[in-house]
């Protein structure tokens, strides 16, 4: 599904991201770990367009997708959320969905219907399946922390993405909060067949629902497996996990 | 075939243009690197700054150090104005969108603009020349006003003293740091609010005091603060908005385009102005020395 | 305006009832009503155009003066030099607006906040010298006196019209003209199109996220309301007899920036409102003082720092708290 080939990204000389070779196959869940400023969100970035790469290759089911502009990325299938909660703050809840589907659905060059009416349906079953239909009113803004950041996934889940890249779910979230986070997640990807990769700081999460892990460290991939195969490297347990089993 | 001296005296004319745009802009410069705000009403301090110093000269009596006495109450009490301005009314508007803060500046040109008028009238005013200045240097065949040169040197003083200020002091690294992440240096405990009053009232200072210079050469007009903040701005972005040394060349480089601009395009100053502000908005945007935005 | 949950004051057709009491002020009113009608309705489009670049997308355009001086001379060249038709002068000076705002706005987009501002600027002082400049055409200093009424005869023919004056036949067509227009332009905003223009606005860096070609939205709607500010511009010609270079400087850019502001950014009618009263505070204040910039300046300051909402911000505040609406605000 996604190949990253080589991709290396320098900012005057510092390399960010060096050589960076990663696969996810469809239907996978994948985790890219590592310790600050091992450049997991700049690899995010030069993955969905934000950032264009020095080097190196992106591939999305076989297709070139390297230095694409973020809207045509999106176009092709890649959704994305944000690790500091992106969403339209002053648009109620509805709206931030409905504007989501409507670009999606490439409605948005029609100057003349009423915006309010369409993809009601779609909106609320969408708000339904990530257990926001109650605050569809609200405005987006006011919402607490961890219902932004479901909407942020529903926002991410109107384009109808087969490869969603996730940046910190659960981050600033409490114990019980990631559970349902996680939770939803799974299960959202299990209904929608989404092939998932994520970058995390809790371990535990990590552990618990990827079923490969990538650890970067100072811009390049370290290890690259299955869970236990990459608990059990003496690369990682060195550099990030520290003595902890 | 064009004689070498004329063109030298374009050149120094040029210069002395470079020299009095730098020192007003590099005022503006500071603000905006510091505090992100790009201060219409900088213009009006100076056209404040000018009004001051020729009133200060109208009551004194002639002596030989009155044109310094009435600079310096014209940079001191612009500098005053400013940080009471930032104190009270700007500091309120830093949380605020940044269109915000730029209207309440053009507000202040406004205001200011037509107090000045109240207060000076529309007629054309104008200082003489300190007579320790007076007088002209022949060189290479033309004649240099020593104001002139006094003017060129004072302005490349100015900006080595500046640059000394923020790259080798305690208090400059602190304003550095303030332009580089305001929240963080508010969190380990520095008084961001000081610094930011300091910078806006050092700015003032420039400003009024560049004005306050300027009489000798040009008259003091009401619309002088709109033309200068043009200028000022031109030469901001030529050199890259935050960029104190972009000031500088920036300044320098259109002091020459517009002396031998005019030659070439009699009607030049003003269209080519605006197109010149476009034409490096379009092909590099953060200027000479700014940081790259793409 | 669109209110959630549908009180009194949303369903009633405001629209309506002002238009047609706008339209009753050549009967009503006196010769000056009717000259402050016209004079607000055009500023009240001229606003309304800025506002879908400020308000809807979040665009700070410090040039839109520009379009609204294109159109002044496109429509007043090819009436008084051509003898073109109204009918035509009109969609002509809206066509040339818009193609100028085309390729100024190619380049503007490519720039963000600060930068965008500035090249706004640039290119409006550009239009200013060039009108300034350009005697053949344009009239240079001197501008482009007399343009011509458009042939109004036939309203004359109209049972009632008859004994109107040109000035109010004037002001009925451009009454006509503007709410159209607005009409227009409220059908835009609440289209999908313009759903995708406010997500640019909420987070721009969301939209392209979501799919949304962020740079050929902002340009569409550049030459929008270039093409709008045009219409207000052929408009003011017409009204003004003439057009001259300085309504084309940048402190007239300022002016509409105010007077949408003071009227409401968040709201459809708030640059309408803002427009009206910018207007009339401006003809009461001048008939005291010639200080008007520092009334302006001081009007700016109390809408800085007490009324951010602008007047329409500042009503709706006042009737939600009296509706005591949790959790829910106007949107626009």
């Amino acid at each position: 599904m996604l190949e990253v080939r080589g991709l290396s990204k320098s900012f005057a000389g510092f390399f960010a991201v060096t050589e960076v070779n990663l696969d996810v196959a469809q239907g996978q869940i994948a985790a890219v770990i590592g310790p600050n400023g091992a450049g997991k969100s700049t690899l995010f970035n030069l993955i969905t367009g934000h950032l264009q790469p020095t080097a190196g290759q992106v591939l999305v089911h076989g297709r070139d997708v390297t230095g694409m502009a973020p809207h045509r990325i999106c176009r092709m299938g890649m959704g994305r959320s944000f690790q500091r909660t992106n969403i339209f703050p002053k648009l109620t809840v509805f709206e931030n969905v409905q504007a989501a589907l409507l670009a999606h659905q490439g409605r948005g060059r029609n100057f003349w219907s009423r915006s309010q009416a369409l993809c009601r349906d779609e909106s609320a079953t969408l708000l339904a399946s990530i257990g926001l239909a109650d605050q569809a009113q609200m405005i987006a803004g006011t919402l607490s922390y961890g219902n932004q950041k479901q909407l942020e996934l529903g926002i991410a889940l109107a384009s109808d993405p087969k490869l969603l890249l996730l940046d910190e779910p659960t981050a600033g979230m409490s114990a019980s909060e990631t559970h349902e986070a996680i939770a939803l997640l799974e299960r959202i990807a299990k209904e929608r067949e989404l092939t998932l990769l994520f970058t995390e700081h809790d371990m535990a999460v990590v552990f618990s629902i990827a079923q490969k892990i990538a650890v970067m460290h100072q811009g390049r991939i370290i290890a690259d497996g299955s869970p236990t195969a990459v608990r059990a490297d003496a690369e990682v347990r060195r550099v990030y996990l520290g003595d902890r089993p | 075939m064009v004689e070498a001296s004329f063109l030298f005296g374009q050149f120094l004319g040029g210069l002395t243009t470079a020299m009095f745009l730098f020192l007003i802009a590099s005022g503006l410069s500071l603000v905006f690197g510091v505090m992100r705000v790009l201060n219409f009403a900088h213009g009006s301090f100076y056209m404040l700054g000018a009004y001051i110093a020729w009133q200060v000269v109208q009551w004194v009596a002639p002596t030989p150090h009155r044109f310094w006495l009435a600079a310096l109450a014209a940079a001191v009490g612009v500098a005053l104005l400013g940080a009471i301005i930032e104190r009270l009314l700007l500091r309120h508007l830093y949380g605020r969108e940044e269109l915000y803060q730029l209207l309440f500046t053009y507000a202040l040109v406004l205001i200011l603009g037509d107090a000045a008028k109240a207060v000076w009238g529309t007629g054309q005013l104008s200082v003489s020349r300190p007579p320790i200045l007076s007088g002209g240097l022949e060189l290479f065949g033309t004649t240099l006003p020593t104001y002139n040169l006094f003017i060129m040197l004072i302005g490349p003083a100015i900006a080595v003293a500046v640059w000394l200020v923020l790259t080798r002091s305690a208090a400059g690294r602190m304003v550095r740091a303030a332009a580089l992440d305001r929240e963080m240096l508010g969190a380990l405990g520095a008084n961001v609010g000081a610094i930011y009053t300091g910078m806006f009232c050092v700015s003032s200072f420039l400003a009024g005091l560049s004005g306050a210079l300027v009489t000798p050469i040009e008259s003091i007009v009401p619309g002088m603060d709109v033309e200068i903040i043009v200028e000022a701005f031109i030469v901001v972005v030529i050199g890259g908005l935050g960029s104190f040394w972009g000031t500088f060349w920036g300044s320098v480089i259109y002091g020459q385009v517009l002396s031998f601009g005019i030659l070439v395009f009699p009607s030049f100053s003003i269209f080519s102005v605006f197109a010149l502000m476009a034409v490096i908005l379009i092909i590099r945007p953060w200027g000479l020395f700014g940081r790259p935005i793409r | 305006m669109r209110w959630r949950g549908t009180p009194w004051y949303s369903r009633f057709p405001w629209m309506l009832v002002v238009f047609v009491a706008a339209f009753m002020v050549p009967w009503l009113g006196s010769r000056y009503d009717t000259f402050l009608g016209t004079q607000i309705a055009i500023d009240a489009l001229f606003a309304v155009s800025l506002n879908l670049l400020l308000g809807t997308t979040g665009l700070v355009s410090f040039g839109h003066v520009a379009y609204f001086g294109i159109g002044a001379y496109v429509c007043g060249i090819l009436m008084k030099t051509y003898g073109m038709p109204f009918a035509l002068a009109l969609p002509a000076a809206a066509l040339g607006a818009a193609a100028f705002a085309l390729v100024f706005g190619f380049f503007c987009v490519r720039l963000t906040k600060i930068y965008f501002a500035m090249l706004t600027l640039a290119f409006s002082q550009i239009v200013w010298a060039v009108c300034f400049k350009w005697n053949d055409v344009t009239g240079g200093d001197q501008g482009l006196p007399d343009v011509p009424y458009p042939a109004l005869d036939w309203m004359s023919a109209i049972p009632g019209f008859d004994n109107l004056r040109i000035a109010d036949q004037f002001y009925l067509l451009t009454l006509v003209v503007v709410v159209l227009s607005l009409a227009a332009i409220r059908r835009i905003v609440a289209s999908p199109f313009g759903r995708m223009l406010t997500a640019i606005r909420e987070n721009p860096e969301r939209a392209a996220f979501i799919g949304v070609d962020v740079r050929t939205y902002e340009l569409a709607v550049f030459v929008l309301a270039g093409g709008f500010a045009g219409i207000a511009g052929a408009l003011f010609g017409i009204f003004n007899r003439g057009v001259f270079a300085d309504y084309v400087y940048w402190p007239k850019s300022a002016e509409v920036m105010i007077m949408t502001i003071l009227g409401g950014i968040e709201y459809f009618w708030g640059p309408v409102v803002g427009a009206a009263t910018l207007v009339l505070l401006n003809q009461q204040i001048t008939s005291y003082t010639e200080y008007w910039p520092f009334v302006l300046g001081v009007i700016l300051l109390v809408l800085l720092f007490v009324f951010p909402g602008g007047i329409v911000g500042g009503i709706a505040a006042g009737l939600a708290r009296f509706g005591n609406r949790n959790g829910r605000r106007v949107s626009a």
